[in-house]
């Protein structure tokens, strides 16, 4: 097992004291460290927001780039060298939000890669506007009044989009959090993690303590399955006095990689060698 | 020299255009210089749909101006193009189907091509064949070479379907024995003996991508550019290389920064819709500078425009288009074979440089088919983005300034390479630096600074048709060249002064060399397929010149008289004595 310090970046974390992501940030490095995978064969690759800052504070290759757009760049890079761990991160704003569309296509994709979202139920780094997991009737300094719209459900969303691998963490219980990632990297496929990762500043609804009340762990339910999809959905919808966390669905199909032709061989797309010299068979179609 | 203009006009989906085609390939085939045009319509079935080609035994540098020989299969397609064919030129039309009034210029033969391909071969489709044949028979064109054809084309289909369709031609052929002649139309075989390809300039622009190293395309299907995806899914997986279709051009951009930032030289095409959702991404790629190859085969604007017709709209999008200061690389393509070798420049200019390239095509490019010599590839030295060497591993920095202001990029994997490939301003190793102000000048400096070698290469890539140093000169982009060397000529061979200059880099300007191209003209003509005159308005904020801007915003391309006719009308003003001001002309 690698040492969590060799996967510490250079940067430190600019996060507010106390924030959710610092959990999620710890639980990372651990699994990455547990896993014992190189730090120059990891990809991070994040949107923009407090949490998509994530990249800079681990040591590997990292890409942050435009607010809700992780996914894209994250799928074409581990087309481009599928030998690569690739991680994205990011926060509901910029997963659930802007890049809604891209979390959908990417869920039935199953590109091999690992979708780490910090759900705080707000904007943070915009400092403090309502955003797609809000409650409804939350006050946001966006919805003085209360938010009209009802909350998307990450969780039900990716299941129903065929991601194959769906977990829920909450940053005050980093081991567990940190084995829920470990999965999601091993697994085969696309894996999401969503979790509760508190706004400290901008959410004084869902704090630690509101979690510390609700949450329960469904691996301490003997009678629970997670290849049992109608159950996944069933606690999916769970919301209220008590909330779920672990793994609510695992599936093996095969991913994008494995039924791309061109990728058969094993050899990643970029350290394929160019056949140049088939150019003229290509042309023959053409006389 | 055989120089002929053929036009095919019908219902659209009756096989109008697959008769265009295999009339192209023949033509092509039997050794003549092909030059295509078509118009279709926007609606999947039905609409009307026309086909043109061109065949010479010269090289042809446009898609020709009267028709020669028109088949009408409907009463539509002939009262649509009759005021197109020259007096003294040929109608085919079905008389199944119509009867054509009698037209004093020109001759028409009528054709019962209906009936003939049901009673004769049995089957109502071969219409098309028959016609093929007609127009073989009449014409004298190479009986083996359509023979040939047929049989590539429906081989797979079985040796029955074979047969009918060789029954359907001797059928056409037949016929045309009984027309009584009064035209003197004949083609027989052309002059070159030498096999030439012929693509359209997607299908051209594709294979230069692959010959450049592109092996992943990301694309969102979208006319006139869904081509070149599809002509890549089929082709990459032979070589190596895939395609991915994306849910929309935002992930379609992202996908090939993304394998462009593992190390793969990757693509995306699309139209002006989708190269609107791209600007975010395309400023990502300046500010990261990854490399990338981005084509946008330009329709009709603004909005949904008329999505199958053409436009130069899309210029000051390509050099402006996204938030900041933001310099990126914008190229043109020419002509059918400069997609080819256009498209492995821009590869060579976004590794090199490591920043987006922008690649403008249009419709009339995109889909006109032409006679092209076997590319050689070996004509652009493919060349690879800096990667970081020994001792610069040591202590890496991904965007170190550098003299020429290109930093060694590694490729994730490399062990000690790491780093964050960065949208927010950064210092040297990536790092965060949104608060520092002395640093985000020496950034934009930086990005910039690259310039100065992108417009050294530019004035390398300018071409000049015509007089070096004109009277009158001319100055364009893109697909209007062939027509602007026609015109050149034509304008030539009246004694005037002229001369084209075509620069193939639009942004940066190749200065120098415009520079030394408008010294001593009288008066410049800038010809743009757009409203505003684009391209005009990017140099005037280069040169106070008082260009005479010549505009055509009718979804449709020049052709070389339009611009014959502004050089005449330029050239009496000049010759006048009288002094020549954009604004009255
Ligand atoms: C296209 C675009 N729109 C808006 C923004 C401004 N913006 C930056 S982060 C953000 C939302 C952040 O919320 P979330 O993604 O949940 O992350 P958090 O800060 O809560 O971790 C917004 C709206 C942007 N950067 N880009
Ligand atoms: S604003 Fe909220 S999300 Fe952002 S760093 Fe502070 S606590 Fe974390």
């Amino acid at each position: 097992m690698a040492q969590v310090k060799e996967y510490i970046g250079k940067i430190k974390p600019d996060w507010c004291p106390g924030c959710g992501d610092f959990g999620v940030l710890n639980s990372l490095q651990r699994a990455l460290a547990e896993l014992d995978i190189a730090p120059h064969n990891v990809l991070v690759v994040s949107g923009i927001g407090c949490s998509s800052n994530l990249p800079g504070f681990i040591h590997s290759y990292g890409f942050h780039g435009l607010h809700g757009r992780s996914l894209p760049v994250a799928s074409g890079a581990k087309l481009g060298n599928h030998a690569l761990t690739v991680i994205a991160t990011g926060g509901d704003g910029d997963g659930y939000g802007i890049g809604v569309g891209h979390f959908v296509h990417t869920c039935r994709r199953n590109i091999d890669m690992t979708y780490i979202v910090m759900d705080n139920q707000i904007y943070g780094l915009t400092t403090g506007q309502a955003s797609p997991t809000t409650e409804k009737d939350v006050r946001t300094k966006s919805t003085p009044e209360g938010t009209i719209e009802l909350a998307l459900n990450p969780v039900a969303l990716a299941l129903s989009c065929g991601a194959t691998y769906v977990a829920r963490g909450f940053s005050g219980d980093n081991l567990h959090l940190a084995q829920l990632m470990k999965g999601a990297i091993e697994h085969k496929g696309f894996a999401l993690v969503d979790v509760f990762s508190p706004c400290v500043t901008y959410n004084k609804r869902n704090t630690y303590p509101w979690f510390r009340e609700r949450v329960y762990k469904l691996e301490d339910d003997q009678q629970y399955d997670p290849a049992d999809f109608r159950l996944a959905m069933e606690k999916a919808f769970e919301w209220g006095a008590r909330i779920p966390i672990g793994l609510f669905y695992k599936v093996e199909r095969p991913t994008y990689e494995d039924e791309e032709p061109a990728l058969r061989s094993g050899i990643p797309l970029a350290k394929q060698p160019l056949e140049r010299a088939d150019l003229a068979a290509l042309m023959e179609d053409f006389i | 020299m055989v120089d002929y203009v053929f036009r095919v006009g019908g219902e659209g989906g009756e096989g109008v255009i697959s008769t265009g085609e295999m009339l192209t390939l023949a033509l092509a085939r039997a050794g003549f210089e092909i030059y295509t045009f078509r118009t279709y319509p926007a609606e999947i079935k039905g609409g009307h749909a026309s086909y043109q080609v061109r065949a010479s035994g010269n090289l042809l540098l446009s898609q020709g101006a009267a028709v020669d020989v028109l088949v009408a299969f409907n009463e539509e397609a002939y009262q649509k193009h009759i005021k197109d064919v020259r007096p003294g030129g040929v109608v085919i039309y079905d008389s199944d189907s119509f009867s054509a009034a009698a037209h004093d210029s020109t001759i028409c033969y009528s054709v019962p091509l209906t009936s003939l391909a049901t009673e004769k071969v049995g089957i109502k489709l071969t219409k098309n064949i028959v016609a093929l044949g007609v127009l073989a028979g009449l014409f004298d064109l190479p009986v083996a070479t359509f023979e040939e054809l047929l049989k590539d084309r429906f081989g797979r289909k079985g040796e029955t379907v074979v047969q009918k369709n060789l029954l359907a031609l001797r059928v056409g052929i037949e016929h045309a024995k009984q027309i009584k002649r009064r035209d003197a139309i004949r083609l027989g075989a052309g002059p070159r003996k030498t096999k030439e390809l012929v693509l359209s300039g997607n299908e051209s622009l594709a294979l230069g991508a692959i010959a450049a190293g592109c092996r992943f395309y990301a694309g969102y299907p979208i006319t006139p550019a869904t081509d070149i995806m599809e002509f890549l899914a089929r082709e990459l997986p032979k070589i190596g290389g895939y395609v991915i279709q994306t849910e929309d051009e935002i992930a379609a951009i992202g996908a090939v920064l993304g394998a462009s930032f593992a190390g793969k030289k990757a693509m995306t095409a699309t139209s002006g819709p989708g190269f609107s959702l791209m600007t975010e991404m395309m400023g990502l790629a300046v500010a990261a500078e990854i490399p990338a190859v981005i084509v946008d085969v330009q329709r009709v604007g603004p909005s949904t425009g008329m999505p199958t017709k053409t436009e130069q709209g899309d210029l000051y999008l390509a050099c402006y288009g996204g938030h900041g200061n933001c310099p990126r690389i914008v190229m043109a393509l020419n002509n059918v074979e400069d997609c080819f070798y256009g498209i492995m420049q821009a590869f060579n200019l976004a590794e090199q440089f490591q920043m987006p390239v922008v690649v403008l095509s249009d419709q009339y490019l995109g889909h006109r088919k032409a006679t092209v010599p076997v590319p050689d590839p070996s004509r652009v030295p493919v060349v690879e983005r800096r990667k970081p060497q020994g001792k610069e591993m040591a202590d890496y920095k991904r965007y170190r300034f550098t003299p020429d202001h290109i930093s060694p990029m590694s490729i994730p994997g490399m062990e000690g390479g790491g780093y964050i490939a960065e949208g927010l301003e950064h210092d040297e190793r990536g790092y965060p630096a949104a608060s520092d102000h002395e640093n985000h000048l020496r950034l934009t400096q930086k990005r910039y600074g690259k310039f100065v070698e992108v417009e050294a290469i530019a004035n390398d890539l300018v071409r000049i048709h015509g007089e070096p140093h004109p009277e009158i000169g001319i100055i364009g982009w893109g697909s209007t060249e062939g027509v602007i060397r026609e015109a050149v000529q034509m304008a030539q061979a009246k004694g005037y002064s002229v001369g084209a200059i075509h620069p193939k880099i639009l942004y940066p300007q190749p200065l120098a060399k415009l520079r030394e191209f408008m010294q001593g003209t009288k008066a410049v003509i800038i010809p743009e397929v757009n409203f505003t005159g684009q391209f005009a308005t990017l140099l005037r904020k280069r040169f106070a010149y008082d260009f005479i801007q010549l505009n055509k915003c009718i979804g449709l391309p020049f052709t070389p008289k339009e611009i014959f006719d502004k050089i005449e009308e330029v050239a009496a003003h000049v010759h006048g004595g009288r002094r020549v001001h954009a604004a009255k002309l």
